[in-house]
């Protein structure tokens, strides 16, 4: 996988991983207004870097769409074979 | 229901790793205390408890083990793909190799295939959620051996993301304990 591509990536990662840790905390705390403004920023954030990735890309979701005459879905490589 | 994305939560890394480790780090695949064992106790607890705090916690911390899961796998994945039948041999992998070739499998460092007897859901909120509140920190334990286990900075890493992340899972889980039982105090008193 391109350098490029992987930095992308990883900063997708990065975005998603503060989200999911605000929504874990909000499951168990789901009055507090400052964490759903901070969860919906960084759902906001992970939109916006993922729509760069997916246009670049290829899909990460099976409901992105892209250009191509092809199902890219399916294209290689899988999580488990890229070097990290 | 759930959507698949296809990427890995965090980057798994094998740098030098001893392809030995491989036989260590199934246990967090298929073992007592692994991800597979983890994923399908909360999701399924979460069928019987009583507040939404717990059915969403129980839902979203069982959803992140199926990710946790991926990042073993992989690790498997890596450290044996390109190893010899010798070399799997020395390192302890010869009967997997017989029944698995390199393929996983849901099993634990020995061998033993996954069973639901290393799970239990009783329908009482208290007593699962202890339970989940005991497998978080086995699991933590489980990743601080493997940390010990292995020389390789790049694995450590990886395995200490993991372990963190049963920490963080123990604290969510401690609080839904407390609101669960002041939810069960308060339909007493009405």
């Amino acid at each position: 996988m391109l350098r490029e591509q992987l930095e992308l990536l990883n900063n997708i990662k990065a975005v998603e991983f503060t989200a999911l840790e605000l929504n874990l905390y909000l499951d168990t705390h789901p009055t507090d207004q400052r964490a759903i403004m901070d969860y919906n920023a960084s759902v906001q954030e992970w939109e916006r870097l993922r729509a760069i990735y997916v246009e670049k890309y290829g899909p990460l979701l099976p409901t992105d769409i892209v250009e191509g005459s092809s199902w890219r879905w399916i294209e290689g490589p899988w999580p488990w074979e890229i070097d990290y | 229901m759930w959507i698949y994305e296809k990427k890995l939560q965090y980057p798994a890394k094998v740098g030098r790793a001893n392809l030995k480790m491989a036989k260590y780090l199934i246990t967090q695949y298929g073992g007592p205390d692994g991800e597979l064992s983890a994923a399908l106790r909360y999701l399924n607890q979460r069928y019987s408890m009583p507040t939404n705090v717990t059915k969403g916690i129980l839902t979203d911390i069982g959803t992140e083990e199926l990710a946790h899961l991926e990042i073993i796998a992989t690790l498997v994945y890596k450290l044996v793909k390109d190893a010899s039948v010798a070399e799997l041999k020395a390192a302890g992998l010869g009967s997997h190799y017989a029944d698995h070739d390199r393929a996983l499998f849901y099993v634990d460092a020995e061998g033993n295939p996954w069973t639901a007897a290393y799970i239990q859901a009783k329908g009482d909120p208290v007593a699962d959620l202890i339970e989940d509140l005991a497998a978080e920190k086995k699991a933590e334990a489980t990743y601080q051996w493997l940390i010990d286990l292995t020389d390789d900075p790049d694995l450590k890493d990886t395995l200490n993301y993991l372990r963190v992340r049963e920490i963080v899972h123990f604290q969510r889980f401690g609080e839904a304990l407390d609101l669960v039982q002041e939810h069960q105090a308060a339909k007493k008193i009405f």
